[in-house]
This record gives C-alpha cells, structure tokens and sequence, in this order.
C-alpha cells in the first residue's frame, strides 16, 4: 500500500492531515454526495500528459459527467475554450481559495456556498498553501485533491502513486460519476 | 556635542572635572511645514493601516499548523483552535509574517548602520549626503515622509537609524507571548516594520552613494559585465558574496594601490556585485544568489570574501571542496573561523595560503583588501583551478547508481523531474540535465536527499557547462535615485494614466520556472511603454536572456526613467529609490507636502500612481519587509507561485461593490471606482497571469479617460492574448464611454449591455475625509 506521506518531504503540515483515499471510487461517492462541488483546475492539467489525454480532458469529462462548476486558474482558460469547454469562472488560485474561505460567499452563480472542491494540476507547493488555508478557516468545505500526490492539507487524498494508477483511477472516477 | 573640563579658573571659583553634554544643534532651514506624523510610532498609522485592511483582507495559508515558541507548545492551532497563550491561528500567521519582516528590516538597518558608522569614520560626520547633484534635490524621500527631517550629512543619517532602531525592538517584542493578539493589528505592524524598513534601505543607499562615487541618480550609468563567461579564468580571481560592498572597497582600493588593477578579477555574487560594479566598473557580475554552487564549484575562484545577507551558509564548506581560501568579513557571519583582525596582514595570508586555516574572520576592510589579494596571487598558481564538477563520462557512470527513489525531486522547490534526467544519464544521454540547467534555482537540496550521496547539482552544472560558459551579458550598473527632472517629465503621463504603470521587478531568484520569466516580462512591459525598474538579483536576471539581434535588455532599452525604460537601480537597498519615486511623483509633480506627511502621499499613490511590484522569486524574509512597505505606501504586489509560503495574501473583493468607494475631494460625495487597484499582496500561478494582472493591477482611480483607454488596452490586450478570451470584469473598469478603447468599442459596448453597466464620475479620489475640500451638504 502507498504511504501517505507528502509529495514534498518537507511539506509536514501538522496534526491533522488528509484521509487516504485508497479508491478511486471513494473520490466518486464524495462527488456524489455534495450538493454543490466546484472544480479547480491549475495549469498543469494542460501539461500533464496521461498517454493519449492530457489531464485537463479528463477534467473536462468530469466536470460534464458530473454537472460540477468549472474553475480555471492562471491562465488556463485558454486550454478548456480551445477544448471547446466553457467553465463556470476563471480567476487566480488565491481568488478563489480566499473565495471559498469566505462562509458568506454564494458561489459563482449566486446559489449559495460549495460543500465540495476539488483540485488539481496546481503546483503542488501553491496547493498544499490553499487547501492550508480552507483547512483552517473553512469548517464547512470539503476538500478533496485529484493530483497523484498526497496533499495532507486537503480533506482528502490519493498517496503518492504512479501516473500509471492515477490514470486508472481518473478513468474510473470519469466513468462512474456521471452514474446513478 | 560633548564638553569635558578637568579644571577651570573663573572669578567665582575653581571648577573641576566637569562634563556637559549637548543635543545636537539644528539649523532649521527647510521650510516645509512639519506634518502630522514625525517619526511616527507603532500606532501613529493604524487608522491608515485599518482602511487598506479593509479592503485588502488578509487570507491566512497556514505554513504550520503548530505553534512552537514557548514551553507550553507546541500548540495545534488547526481550524483556528487557540493555543495556550489565547493566540488564534489568524494571529499566529500574521504573528509569523511581523516576525519575518523584523528580520528582514533588521537586515537592511543593521547593514545600513554598518556602513553609516564605517563612512563616518571614513569620511567624517559632516560629508554631504549628495545623490545626484542639482538633478536630485528631494534626496531622501522617504527619510523626509516618514521622519520629517532632510538629513544633509552622513552624521544626520544616525538619528533616522535611531528611529528605525527603536522601531524595531517594540515591533519585535510585539511579537513576544502574550503580546497583541488581534492579527489586524499584528497586519499594521508588519506596515510600520515594513515600513522603516524603507527608510533603512534608503539610508544605506544614500550613505554609500554620496561617499564612494557610485552613480548619482545617472540614466547613463555604464553597462557593466553580467555572467559566468565574462571571468577571465587566466587570471586571480577574487569571489565577493553578499550585500555590504564595503569590504569589496577594500579589495578593489588594495588593488589599484598596488598596482594589480586589471591583473586580478573581482566579481560578486548577489547585492554585493551590484556594489562592486557601481563602484568600479572593471568589476563583474558572476550572477544572481542562485550561482552561487555553480559558481565555487567550478573552482574559477581562488579566493572567496563573505560579508553579509543571502550568503549559502555552506559557502565555508564548498570553498574546501576547491581548494579556495575564505574570508569572512562581517561581525554578522563569522562562519565558526578564528578571528584574526589584530594578526598582521602577511601572517594571515600564510595561514591560508598554507591551508593552516580554511578561511579567516577579518573585520577590518582594508586588511582584508591585502589578505584577498595576496592570498589571490599566492594561491592561484598553487589551486590551478581545482574544481569538484565531475567529468562527463563520471556523470554518466555515477548516473547509473541512481534508484530512481524520487527522493531529490520530492526535495526540489521546483518538483524537478530529476529521476527522468538520471534515468537517461545514466544510458549515456544528457540532454534532459541540460534542459534542468535552466529551471535549477541552485539550493543543492536534491543531494542532500540521495541516498546514494549522488552529487546531482554538480551533475546538472556539468551538463550544462557549454551555457554556462557562454553567460556572457550586460547589465547597466545601478543608477541609484531617480532625478527630480525625470519626475517632472513622467509625472504628470503616469498619474493621468497615460503612462500605463511603473513596474517594479526586483527581488530573489527562487524562479518557479527558470529565469527566463523574469526577463520576458520586463520586456514586454518596456515594449508596451510602462516604465520598468529593476533591482537586486531579479535585475540580473533580466540582463541574462538576449534577443534576436544578439541585445540584452539593458542594450535594448533606456536607462531613463521613462516610458518603455529598463532601469537598474542597483543593490537590495536601491529598492528604496523605487518606492522614492513614488513619493517623489506626489510630492515634486502633485506638489503635496512630504514632510512626515504619510497617509495623504500614500493615499494619493495609493488612488494616482500605478506602480506595481513585481518579485517572481521572493525567497527571502527581506523581501517580506520590502513588499510591506510598499503595502502601506499603496503599492501592490506580485509574487511567484513560492510566494504563497509568506503564509498569507492581502486580497481585495473586486465582487464586494461596498469595498470600492472612494471619497471624491471636490464634493465629499462617496464614488464607486471598481477595484482598483484590485490586491495589494498577490500570488501568481504563472507568468502568464502574473502579465495580465500586473497590468490590472496599474489602474487607478485617478486616471484620465484617455489613461484609462490606454490602460484597458494593454489590460484587455495581454487577457485575450495569454487567457484567450476577454476579460470578464471589463465592466468593473469602465467609468464613462470614453474609457472604452476605440478599437474595441462595439464588443465593450456589448458587454457593458449584458453586464447592466451604469455610467459614473471619475472623482478626486481619496480615502481620507480631512482630504475633503467642500463637504456635502
């Protein structure tokens, strides 16, 4: 079993630290289960290739399968419009992390706030800093990361794996959510 | 003054042994009236802090979820848990970032107190503090807002450092257990270290300036030479690292006194190299501090000078590998070697010529001027460039022992994909270690993770030798201040927005992705016509990328402050003169008073100056102190990506609407202006977004309509260009149809129409209501 230690060796946040998500379906029943999941997507979803897609088309699956709101970061946008993908916003990863630290913040469309986030393709440096922040000032907010290395900040996520399993595991998460 | 007399005769009687001390005498001969805040205190600022905090609210990314700084911790402060002192986790980071500031303005005092001192000695109390001649009149600007004295002498220069000083020790105590416990106010604390932060940078400049001959305030200072491959090999070579020139000074005055001007290299690594070529323009710049392994083990230096700041703290270590002599010369750094200051000048230079002592602790300048090049001459011919970067055929053999472990790339800041490059390294390719050669910020932690003891640095530095060798650029040695005419010219085009923005890029080099960037986004702001201003090691970055015609930067563009301009101020220190010319615009072109006159300058910077600060690879807890002080001073920054790791970003609400309104001057009537300028304190993903927000970013206000056109432009321009679409806030920015760029008017128009845009007036902004000159009814 992979262990749950921090991609960066470094990165030892403290005595709370992410649930390990040893299935990918796992990460679907939390998808599942939220009433309003929103999906970060950093640029290295655009750089990551995982044999003939890049991570962003997975995403872009996702998100559709799923209904799940968009967020681009930096300057990801551009990806997702040439995929033909129009997200629900895109804004800086620290706008929308401050965003979703803020309990009163209704959300893109004004419906009210997220349960769920889920990122992505961040540095994972930049990542581990964000999902800090919501772990400690937003008590209402879930999160969960979908990059092959163990975010301990984040609420939940997978070990560190290879690109071959996080493959696996995004083609079942992609297949099953759209599911009832 | 100071009056001792042992025994005095007068008619009323015998007088002995009588002492009388005197404060100083000042002429007051400036006639700017004093404003309402000389020498301001810990909280003299607060209520200008409080507004900006307001709108800019800080969000907290824990670095550490514990708190370890008394016996009662560790405390877990997760969720924002309290610890055992009462300190929340708000409190504890904003906690954290004030300590950080402290040292990093304790940095830049302590460093400018040291050269106050060693140039009083020097050159007396009374030398003239000139910057520029007749060119700069205002030549201390911020020394001036902040305390509300004109210092004209090196002497006048210690009561401001005594401010600073006394500063200092309260807002470091601020952050003792039990101290204060709101962030908010620890957020204002960290303004005011930022704060005399500036003032001690600028007072080290100044001081280092007026008496060693650098550049005064000259747009033409010489183009000096920048890289690895400008170092003659065949000769001595002296290695300075550091911040304090002064004992480079030594070394180059040792050097011309004896006739080895021109015989011996001297070259510096970081701020010290800056110092060394404003001083002497033979001198060279080997790189930013991220050449510095690279550089020592190369084995090109024969002799290696320390002095302070930003200095590898294994520097000592790695000089043995080469076989290289040391010398420390700072009472800050003195590396565990033996001080030898009182021994004579040829005892020490046997001592290390011998390798009796890997290195000496010299705290006198001019002796170490000697040691440096004696030591230089003797041992040169003795180490023959003795170098610890290994051979090709050893890269690619050693390569082999790789595990392929991951645990160098889980150690790299960078997340380098090291194990893929030793993978092929190891079958005899070493293309993918030369691709890492350009995006290695050089902090040698992979070989500390390997298992096997693999030296990976050195490998990568191997693999990449040809580039290496071929860094051959030009920078324009630091000019210093920015003249009071140059002010006057762009004064009036920057506050009116016609000059879209002032860009500031400074700063360390822990580049999330190569230095390169660096170099890009200077450019394209200077072919865009913004002002760009450059310092410390960021400043050497931009000079090292070169464009089709074979140019750097600094040979492309002008050193003058004005549109599409590359400037170089100079060392960390010079970054003062880039906050100065913000304060100077509103003082010599706005005419405001600047006299301990803080919150009205920076409110009006704040709402009419679009200057932007841009530090891609801030590292350092001095960068921390420089981006507070332009915070309070309203001037935004940018960081790189590393730049989440300060713990916390001062972020504006561009979807709060109540947080934009500004007073307007001429009516007291309260006016919607959008969110500019959106952030104060701001991490970027990438270069990309970091280039459209800096041009946000620029809007103020203040700005004409045709400014603002001009500003939209570059705004929507670089958002389609780099985002692929249009901004979807255009509508936030535009105050009346004529703020619409001409070209883009129809698809604007449209926007505005789904978007229930609603026309308004562009006001005489200010935040301060004393700034009202007609109430409302």
């Amino acid at each position: 079993m992979a262990t749950a230690e921090p991609w960066q060796t470094a990165e030892i946040p403290g005595p709370r630290k992410a649930l390990v998500i040893t299935k990918p379906e796992v990460a679907v029943a939390m998808v599942k289960r939220a009433k309003r999941p929103i999906l970060i997507v950093g640029h290295k979803a655009a750089e990551v290739e995982l044999e003939d897609k890049k991570l962003i088309d997975y995403m872009i699956e996702l998100a559709r399968k799923a209904n799940i709101s968009v967020v681009a970061t930096a300057h990801m946008i551009s990806e997702f419009l040439k995929r033909g993908y129009q997200p629900a916003g895109w804004m800086p990863a620290v706008d929308i992390g401050n965003r979703l630290a803020d309990s009163e913040w209704k959300g893109l469309d004004g419906n009210g706030p997220y349960d769920l986030a889920l990122f992505v393709g961040l540095p994972y440096y930049m990542e581990w800093t964000i999902l800090s922040g919501l772990k400690h000032f937003a008590p209402n907010l879930k999160t969960i990361t979908l990059d092959n290395v163990y975010q301990p900040n984040a609420s939940w996520s997978f070990p560190n794996i290879s690109i071959k399993d996080w493959m696996e595991n995004l083609k079942v998460i992609t297949e099953k959510v759209g599911g009832e | 003054m100071h009056l001792k007399i042992d025994e005095l005769k007068t008619d009323v009687g015998l007088i002995k042994n009588i002492e009388l001390s005197i404060g100083r005498i000042i002429e007051e001969a400036w006639a700017e009236p004093m404003g309402p805040t000389p020498f301001p205190s810990l909280t003299a600022l607060r209520e200008w802090d409080m507004k900006l905090l307001q709108r800019y609210k800080p969000f907290y990314m824990p670095f550490c979820d514990l708190c370890c700084l008394c016996t009662f911790g560790k405390c877990d402060l997760t969720g924002n848990k309290r610890g055992a002192c009462g300190i929340d986790m708000a409190g504890q980071q904003s906690r954290i970032v004030l300590l950080a500031c402290c040292i990093g303005a304790a940095t830049h005092i302590g460093h400018a107190r040291h050269l106050v001192e060693h140039l009083i000695e020097k050159f007396g109390r009374r030398h003239p503090i000139d910057i520029g001649g007749l060119n700069v009149k205002v030549e201390a600007p911020i020394t001036r807002l902040v305390c509300g004295v004109k210092p004209e002498t090196l002497g006048e220069l210690e009561e401001v450092l005594d401010y600073t000083e006394t500063q200092l020790t309260h807002l470091l105590s601020v952050t003792h257990t039990g101290q204060e416990g709101s962030n908010i106010d620890f957020e204002s604390k960290v303004f005011q270290a930022g704060m005399v932060d500036q003032v001690g940078m600028e007072v080290a400049d100044i001081a280092q300036i007026a008496t060693y001959g650098f550049p005064k305030a000259d747009p033409e200072a010489p183009l000096v030479d920048l890289g690895f491959g400008t170092i003659n090999v065949e000769k001595p070579v002296i290695l300075c690292i550091g911040h304090n020139v002064v004992p480079s000074v030594g070394i180059i005055e040792y050097m011309k006194e004896n006739g080895f001007d021109g015989e011996i290299e001297v070259c510096g690594l970081c701020c010290t190299a800056h110092d060394i070529t404003r001083y002497y323009n033979r001198g060279k710049i080997v790189g930013p501090i991220s050449w510095q392994l690279r550089f020592i083990r190369s084995g090109v230096p024969d002799v290696i000078v320390l002095d302070e700041q930003c200095i590898r703290i294994d520097a000592l270590y790695e000089a043995q590998k080469i076989k290289a002599p040391v010398i420390v010369a700072s009472e800050k750094n003195c590396m565990g070697l033996p001080n030898r200051t009182n021994d004579s000048a040829d005892a020490i230079v046997e001592d290390l010529v011998s390798g009796k002592i890997p290195g000496a602790l010299i705290l006198d300048p001019e002796k170490v001027g000697e040691v440096a090049v004696k030591v230089a001459l003797k041992v040169t011919p003795l180490r023959k460039k003795f170098k610890v970067i290994p051979e090709v055929e050893e890269v690619i053999q050693r390569a082999k022992e790789c595990k392929q472990c991951n645990d160098c790339r889980r150690a790299c800041p960078q997340d380098l994909n090291i194990p893929e490059a030793m993978k092929a390294a190891g079958q005899g390719t070493l293309t993918k270690l030369v691709d890492l050669y350009d995006l290695c910020v050089g902090c040698g932690r992979c070989e500390h993770a390997c298992p096997v003891s693999l030296p990976i640095h050195s490998f990568i530095v191997k693999a990449g030798e040809k580039k290496m060798k071929e860094e051959t650029y030009k920078v324009r040695a630091g000019r210093g201040a920015i003249q009071d005419v140059e002010i006057r010219n762009v004064g009036s085009p920057i506050v009116l927005g016609e000059i879209p923005g002032v860009i500031a890029v400074v700063g360390c080099a822990n580049y999330p992705k190569g230095g390169a960037e660096v170099s890009e986004i200077c450019r394209e702001f200077a072919n865009r016509r913004y002002i760009v201003v450059t310092s410390g090691c960021a400043a050497m970055t931009a000079g090292m990328y070169k464009d089709e015609e074979g140019k750097t930067p600094y040979e492309a563009y002008t050193g003058e402050f004005a549109a599409g301009c590359l400037v170089n101020v100079g060392s960390c220190v010079a970054n003062s003169h880039i906050a100065g010319a913000a304060i100077k615009i509103a003082n010599i072109f706005a005419k405001r008073n600047l006299r301990a006159n803080y919150e009205e300058i920076a409110d009006y910077i704040l709402n009419r100056v679009g200057a932007v600060g841009v530090a891609w690879g801030a590292y350092s807890q001095k960068a921390a102190s420089i981006a507070s002080g332009c915070w309070r001073l309203g001037v935004p920054v940018v960081v790189g990506p590393h730049g989440t790791k300060y713990r916390r970003m001062l972020l504006g609400r561009a979807d709060h609407e109540e947080n934009w309104y500004v007073y307007d001057a001429r009516t007291g009537e309260k006016v919607y202006v959008g969110p500019t300028p959106e952030h104060l304190f701001y991490a970027a993903e990438t270069k990309e977004e970091a280039t459209v927000m800096i041009a946000k970013l620029c809007m103020r206000p203040n700005d004409t309509i045709k400014g603002r056109a001009i500003k939209l432009t570059h705004y929507i321009d670089l958002h389609k260009r780099l985002f692929g679409t249009m901004p979807e806030d255009i509508h936030l920015f535009v105050r009346t149809v004529g703020d619409i760029p001409i070209t883009m008017k129809d698809e604007i128009v449209k926007i505005l129409e789904e978007k229930k845009w609603k026309e308004t007036v562009i006001p005489d902004p200010t935040l301060l209501p004393r700034l009202i000159r007609k109430m409302k009814e």
